[in-house]
């Protein structure tokens, strides 16, 4: 295009709107139409049907709610939060000037500050699922990607462990999660706990059902390094650890990254069910407890949690992805 | 006399197979002198790359063996380095991280943090491939990563340097320029080599032996040709030179008489030969 416009006359009018045109939209339109206007016309398109189709659902708590009314809960679960906030920052700076004036006639008087008693709003539950996932997530990645690396590294080990990969693999979250409440119960005892044993539960049940992708992806990259590479490492007579910090890990990385992705994404949807069940604090709490109190806004309140647990998961995909590229060779 | 520099005596190789044992190499003899430039020729699948190999240490001879500078060969190490086929760089390193990786294990005790720097510039130099010291191997065409292969095992000042068919992959024009300046070097440095090739014009202009091997199974040293040739050799004043254009008809003759017979054989078995010796290859790669 440059070239074109270049040896154009330069006296010529239209070459230099030209010109201009071809600097200013530097993306091709084209791109632009398959980046921004075709996905804009879909998210439009399911707008409209589902606030059309949504009235013609009726239920025992009322019609579906439409987008409209799901974005008004919206605000709504915003406002409680932001309310909650301004409560408990009251309380907070109520006791400390109770405490102050204890101090002034006491010095030696003992003070507390008890954290605000308020339910959580939807905003904390997402903060704490999102805590959760992440504890979860990292854990599973600490103990995959080490053992998929032996794994991948020796053949005996692995046909010795694949049929047990191969088993656990598709348990449910569900199934897991009883044993794990009753294992977490019975040794996590402490008077003055860490973490909640509500918190342990999830993210234990987190990481057995996110772990696979990742052993698996990681053994099999590991097992398919390149031989002319291992042929290299042999000929340089890399040690044990150079050769897996220099020669296997870089390899694998793509690899592996692709297992993680999919792991997380396990991870997230694992946490909602886990929480459901669990009643323990979060997303999937929020909703079970939506569902449980079966007011007239409940429906669009579920919703709401339902669009922010799938956007949360697009953008944890998304980071994902930013780390895999700036971290694997072949992006 | 001295001993020879490296010597292979009386080696087999046998590979298992899912259809029982499979004689590769029967009985290879063969004496290189320090300094001496060998091609290996043959046909396909004759166990050229499996003489690589053992010299390399990268396989262990079922029988007999090799022995370098008065030392029995039975594992890889840098002082026979390889050039692989296809580069073999790592594709997440730059061309300089590459050759980094060779220099840093074989002389990080010898050799200071500045020095090593030095000498990884020095061999990319060698080989024309400083000016792209900091691209990817994915950046860079297959005669230039070949270069940097070359470049990658010069590094590790090996006293034998193998090369597994080293310019098959490339185009005649690339293909000719490093087959210059692999004489040149070689000619600075004085390395012995061992490569191994399909191209007859290239093993004749290259080499101060070639040893031509028979058809496997069980294959076995045939002919082994000296090529008195003075260097430097330039290849187009060779061309019409009567002793080179004699040299290179005793490899055709070789390869195309003596050795065609076999191959006359192979399509009554081929049926029963070629998928084992197929699976074996695929099995190996
Ligand atoms: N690991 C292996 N297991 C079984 N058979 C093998 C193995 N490696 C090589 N062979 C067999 O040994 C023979 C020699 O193989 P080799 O690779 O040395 O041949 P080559 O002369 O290098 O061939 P090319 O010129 O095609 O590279 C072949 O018949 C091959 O199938
Ligand atoms: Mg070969």
């Amino acid at each position: 295009m440059t070239t074109l416009t270049t040896s154009a006359p330069e006296n010529s009018p239209t070459s230099g709107v030209k010109a201009l045109i071809a600097r200013l939209s530097v993306p091709n339109p084209a791109s632009v139409g398959k980046q921004i206007l075709l996905p804009m016309i879909g998210i439009l398109v399911f707008l409209g049907f589902w606030h059309l189709a949504a009235p013609q659902v009726n239920t025992s708590l009322g019609a579906f709610p439409g987008p409209v009314q799901v974005w008004e809960q919206g605000g709504q679960l915003w406002q409680e939060h932001v309310n909650q906030r301004e409560r408990a920052d009251k309380f907070v700076t109520m006791q400390e000037v109770r405490n102050q004036r204890l101090l002034e006639k006491d010095p030696s008087a003992e003070v507390k500050i008890r954290p605000y008693p308020g339910a959580p709003t939807f905003l904390d539950q997402v903060g704490t699922s999102l805590v959760t996932v992440l504890a979860g997530f990292v854990l599973a990645t600490v103990i995959a990607v080490p053992l998929g690396i032996v794994f991948g590294l020796n053949r005996y080990f692995q046909a010795a462990v694949n049929p047990l990969i191969q088993v656990f693999k598709p348990v449910s979250p569900l199934a897991w999660l009883p044993l794990v409440t009753m294992v977490v119960s019975a040794t996590y005892v402490s008077d003055d706990p860490m973490f909640e044993k509500s918190f342990l539960t999830s993210m234990i049940t987190v990481t057995l059902c996110s772990l696979w992708p990742t052993l698996i992806n990681t053994s099999v990259g590991v097992a398919a390094v390149n031989p002319d590479l291992l042929n290299v490492s042999r000929v340089l007579r890399l040690s044990f650890w150079t050769h897996v910090r220099k020669v296997v890990l870089p390899s694998s990385v793509p690899m592996i990254f692709t297992g993680l992705r999919v792991s997380l994404g396990i991870a997230w949807m694992v946490l909602i069910a886990a929480e459901m069940l669990a009643q323990s604090p979060g997303l999937g709490k929020f909703v079970w407890d939506e569902f449980q109190n079966g007011s007239s806004q409940s429906l669009s309140r579920i919703m709401v949690a339902v669009l922010a647990i799938g956007l949360i998961g697009f953008m944890l995909d998304r980071i994902m992805l930013l780390i895999q590229k700036k971290v694997a060779w072949n992006e | 006399m001295s001993k020879s520099h490296l010597e292979l005596t009386g080696v087999e190789m046998a590979f298992d197979t899912p259809k029982g044992s499979f004689i590769a190499l029967d009985n290879v003899n063969l004496k290189i002198n320090k300094g001496e430039f060998v091609s290996l020729i043959g046909h396909s699948g004759c166990g050229k790359s499996t003489v690589l190999n053992i010299v390399a240490g990268l396989l262990q001879a079922t029988k007999g063996g090799c022995v370098l500078n008065g030392h029995e060969v039975n594992s890889p190490g840098p002082e026979r380095a390889v050039v692989f086929q296809n580069h073999a760089l790592m594709p997440w390193l730059t061309v300089h991280e590459n050759v980094e990786l060779a220099v840093q294990q074989v002389f990080r005790k010898t050799m200071s943090k500045q020095e090593r720097r030095d000498w990884i510039t020095h061999n990319l130099e060698l080989v024309n491939m400083a000016h792209a010291a900091n691209k990817r191997p994915g950046e860079i065409s297959g005669g230039m990563a070949q270069r940097v292969g070359i470049a990658r095992a010069l590094a590790m000042k090996p006293s034998v340097l193998l090369m597994d068919e080293p310019f098959g992959a490339l185009d005649a024009l690339t293909r000719a320029h490093l087959q210059d300046s692999l004489m040149e070097i070689q000619q600075e440095l004085n390395n012995t080599v061992i490569m191994i090739t399909h191209d007859v014009d290239e093993a004749v202009l290259l080499s101060d032996r070639i040893i031509m091997m028979t058809n496997g199974p069980a294959a076995t040293v045939g002919e082994d040709l000296h090529i008195d040739l003075p260097r430097p050799r330039n290849r187009v004043t060779l061309a019409d030179d009567p002793t080179y254009v004699h040299y290179r008809q005793e490899v055709l003759k070789f390869l195309y008489e003596k050795q065609r017979k076999l191959e006359t054989i192979k399509p009554t078995r081929a049926s029963t030969v070629e998928p084992e010796q197929e699976e074996a290859q695929a099995a190996r790669a």
